[in-house]
Parts: structure tokens; C-alpha cells; sequence
């Protein structure tokens, strides 16, 4: 199923104010495939999702994107933030034709549509819940058709049933159009339940790449299941990884 | 519920309304000698008249004029400052430190200077008004760039958002309430700058009229003057609220 490789992470080294963050991480993403990155906090793992999407500066290694070399913004991808990030001037319908050019509208309205909050495209997100807060967010990263869809932790903030309703519909939108995507999470039945592979991040090292060979759509009452979550949880235990201090912007 | 729309309107006019009410009976019955201060009545029939004559518009419309052409020459500069060195480090380390030093100055303690260097006529009026109104407005466009949230500024990027898109989709409505703030601070500022101005050199505009008015000890024309200063700065206040509310509707319908 997988077979065109679309990113490779080469060896990739970073650190904040000298202590280093990751220590050399290889990875390789392919077309169509739902890749999910767990890990304790402060390993690492939103950092390489930022590193993919050309939001963070590297000191050595590098990342390709179709086989060549990343210098900028991704401009394959699309990122979506934990804090949602949506623009509290403009309406939702405004905030999902971000960054389109020409008649945008359209194609808006529809993608908006997708996410089931057509009724509200002329209101200002500070009127929206958390949950459909995302869904825009979700709308406004869909809206541009990304090969590669970047989420990092985005139902950190969420109630758990909301949660499940946002698994569903990036799921479904997942499949719906073919997207290769990457979800930076620390809940790992999220990850089992939404990845075809999950990698785990320690101390700024891949110490685990692991297949989830389980039908779709998954339930979480499955003893498989819940076997991959014990293996995979066993091994996050095993690390310790130390906080850094926020982000940088390049 | 029309009821309170009613009670809304009028409760906050009921203190000024008796205030008024009190002023004219005892000004009346004698308890406030004219000399001291002239009743409201005899405040309006001088308005009444100066404006017949034409003289009251004569002399509003010259401080309107000092007061928007300071205030658009003094505004801009300070806007543009704001924000090129909000937006631009180099430029923001060579001249930040300058402006603020400069910005301890009271702008009025210079009138004497202005005087000798500009005399009474326009360009005095106009100079001490732009600088009045420069360093807040300054300020808070500066302020209101640099704390323009830097998540919404790197999301701007990702979306594939250029420096043009990037700074009048993100980066200006996110400085607009901040500097809506720096204008209306700035209005007041205009206001006694003008008066100042107007009553110590000058030999026309609101200010000139209070002060030939007590040489004649025309008490209800000095009232007047202070009266239409206020309401003056009423008006503009209004109107800058009134862009406050068309342009930061999203922040109101939380």
C-alpha cells in the first residue's frame, strides 16, 4: 500500500540554548498513510512536527520533501495547532479562505460545510466552542488541499466526548481525500486508534516504529487493541525526557 | 423593556440636568453673583448672539482646523514610527530609545520656545499639537505590533501568507485595538494642547475668544468658550468610539 515515500526526516538534530531536543531522528513518511508520533512531554515530538512543516531551524541533518532538500515553509503541508490559532477578526468563513486567492468563497463555504458548521460561517470564532473552534481549524488547513497534514495534539484541549467526535472526522476526512497525515499526540489509544503506524519518541530518539495492523473503523473494546496500547505505553514509560522551554519562531 | 431603554438614556443625564437646574435658580435669586458666574440662560443668549454675528463659527472653525491638521501631521508620524519600528528590529534599536527620551518632554513646558520660534500665528499651534498627539499614538501602535500574538503570526506564514497579506491580515488588526486606544488618549491630549496654546498666543479660535473676553470681564463668553471646548472633546471622543465599534465588532460579540 505504501510505497511513494513523500517526506524523509534524514538524521535530523536540533537543540534549544544548547540542549539538544532531538538527537538525530530519521524518519520516512509515505503517500496515503496516517502516521502518528507519541512520546512523553517535552521529548521532542511537536518539534519535529514543526521541523516538517518548515517552522524550525535545524543544526544538522535535513528534511526532503519529494526529494528535495527543505529550506522554508512546507508548502506540501498544512499544520494544525493545538491552540487552534484561528484569526479572532475575521468570521469563520474568512478564517477558512485564509491564504486562497481568486474566488475563494466557493471553496470555503463547501469545506466548511464538510466540517458541519455551514449555519455558522459569518460568526467571529470567540462565539464557538472549543471543539468547533478546531473543526474550523480543521476547515482552514483542508480548505488548501495539503498533501501532508500536520496535527499537533489538536484535541489536547478537548472534552473527551468532543474528542471523539474530532477522532471520527479526521478519520473520515483522512480517508475521504487520500491524505498522508502526521498526529503529534500523548494519548496513545488516539493513536492506535487513528494511525497505521506509530512512532515513539525518547530523549529525542525514535525508539519505536510500530505497524497497527487493524481494521477500520477500529474499536477500542478490540483485545488487540488494547494489547498495541500496553506495548506501546510500556516503552513511553521506559523514558525520561526533561521540558524545554517554548518555542522559537524563524 | 422600552421602559429600560428609557431609564438607559435618561439616569446618566440626571445628575448634569440638576446641576444645571440648580446653577440657574440660584442664579436667579442672586445666591450666585453674575460676576462670579453667569447663569446657563445668559451662557446661551451670548451663544446665541456670537453666532449671529458669526463670530462663534468663525472662531470654532479656526481651532478645528489647528486641532485636525496638528493632530493628522503628528498622528501619522507617530503611526508611522510605531509601526516601522515595531516592525523592523534594526530601525526599532536606532530610534526607540530617542523617541522615548524625547516622549519625557511635556510638550507644553516648550510653548515659550514655540512661541519665539513660530510666533503666534498657525504654525505654533499646529507644531505643539502634533507633538502632543505623536508619542501616545506612538506608543501604541508600537506596543500594539509588538504584542500582536506570535502563534497567529507563524500560523499567517504557514498558510502561505507574503509580508504584504501577512502584516494587513494579521498583524494590523491585531495592533488596531491597541492603537484605537493610543487615538483616543491622543484626542484628549489635542484638546488641552490647543486650549494652552490658544489662550496663552493667539489671536483667533476659542481659546483667543475666552481670553479677550476677560479683558471685558464678559463672563458668559468665557463659560461659553469652556463649554464648547468640552463639547469638542465630547464629539470626538464619540466619534472615535464609534470607530471602535465598527472595527473591533468581533471583540463585542463574545
Amino acid at each position: 500500500m505504501h510505497f511513494n515515500q513523500i517526506l524523509h526526516v534524514d538524521h535530523v538534530q536540533t537543540s534549544y540554548s544548547n540542549t539538544p531536543v532531538l538527537k538525530g531522528i530519521d524518519l520516512s513518511i509515505f503517500q496515503g498513510e496516517f502516521v502518528s508520533i507519541v512520546g512523553k512531554s517535552g521529548c521532542g515530538k511537536s518539534t519535529l512536527l514543526r521541523i516538517i512543516a518548515g517552522l524550525e531551524n535545524i543544526n544538522e541533518g535535513e528534511v526532503k520533501v519529494n526529494g528535495e532538500r527543505l529550506t522554508t515553509i512546507n508548502e506540501d503541508a498544512r499544520m494544525m495547532f493545538q491552540d487552534g490559532r484561528l484569526l479572532p477578526w475575521k468570521t469563520l468563513l474568512q478564517n477558512v479562505g485564509l491564504g486562497l486567492t481568486g474566488d475563494w468563497k466557493p471553496k470555503a463555504t463547501y469545506v466548511l460545510n464538510s466540517v458541519g458548521l455551514k449555519d455558522l460561517a459569518d460568526h467571529y470564532p470567540s462565539s464557538l466552542s472549543g471543539g468547533q473552534k478546531q473543526r474550523v481549524a480543521l476547515a482552514r488547513a483542508l480548505v488548501h488541499e495539503p498533501k501532508l497534514l500536520l496535527l499537533d495534539e489538536p484535541l489536547g484541549a478537548l472534552d473527551a466526548l468532543t474528542r471523539m467526535d474530532m477522532q471520527n472526522l479526521i478519520e473520515s476526512v483522512w480517508k475521504e481525500n487520500r491524505l498522508t497525515a502526521i498526529l503529534v499526540t500523548h494519548d496513545v489509544e488516539e493513536a492506535v486508534l487513528l494511525s497505521d503506524r506509530v512512532i515513539v519518541i525518547g530523549e529525542g530518539e525514535v525508539v519505536m516504529n510500530k505497524n497497527i495492523d487493524l481494521p477500520r473503523p477500529r474499536s477500542r473494546s478490540n483485545p488487540t487493541f488494547h494489547h498495541y496500547t500496553e506495548e506501546i505505553l510500556d516503552v513511553i514509560m521506559e523514558e525520561n525526557c526533561v521540558k524545554k522551554s517554548g518555542y522559537k519562531i524563524v | 423593556m422600552v421602559n429600560r431603554i428609557w431609564r438607559e438614556k435618561l439616569i446618566p443625564w440626571m445628575i448634569p440636568m440638576t446641576i444645571l437646574g440648580l446653577w440657574q435658580i440660584l442664579s436667579m435669586n442672586g445666591m450666585i453673583p453674575a460676576t462670579i458666574l453667569p447663569s446657563p440662560i445668559e451662557v446661551i443668549q451670548s451663544g446665541e448672539e456670537l453666532t449671529a454675528s458669526g463670530e462663534l463659527i468663525n472662531h470654532i472653525s479656526i481651532s478645528l482646523g489647528r486641532a485636525l491638521t496638528g493632530f493628522l501631521i503628528g498622528g501619522l508620524l507617530g503611526f508611522l514610527f510605531g509601526l516601522f519600528n515595531g516592525l523592523f528590529k534594526p530601525l526599532d534599536l536606532l530610534l526607540d530609545t530617542s523617541i522615548q527620551m524625547l516622549r519625557n518632554i511635556p510638550h507644553l513646558a516648550l510653548l515659550p520656545l514655540v512661541i519665539l520660534w513660530f510666533g503666534i500665528d498657525e504654525v505654533s499651534k499646529v507644531f505643539l499639537v502634533a507633538l502632543g498627539v505623536l508619542f501616545p499614538i506612538y506608543i501604541n501602535t508600537y506596543h500594539g505590533i509588538k504584542s500582536v500574538d506570535k502563534g497567529l503570526i507563524e500560523m499567517g506564514r504557514a498558510y502561505g501568507l507574503k509580508e504584504y497579506s501577512l502584516f494587513f491580515q494579521v498583524i494590523l488588526p491585531g495592533a488596531l485595538s491597541s492603537i484605537l486606544v493610543g487615538i483616543r488618549y491622543a484626542l484628549g491630549i489635542m484638546w488641552t494642547t490647543l486650549i494652552v496654546a490658544e489662550t496663552i498666543g493667539a489671536n483667533s479660535g476659542v481659546g483667543y475668544m475666552a481670553m479677550n473676553a476677560r479683558e471685558f470681564m464678559q463672563m458668559d463668553v468665557i463659560v461659553l468658550s469652556i463649554l464648547i471646548y468640552s463639547l469638542l472633546g465630547k464629539l470626538s471622543d464619540w466619534i472615535a468610539k464609534l470607530f471602535e465599534k465598527k472595527w473591533l465588532m468581533w471583540k463585542q460579540l463574545s
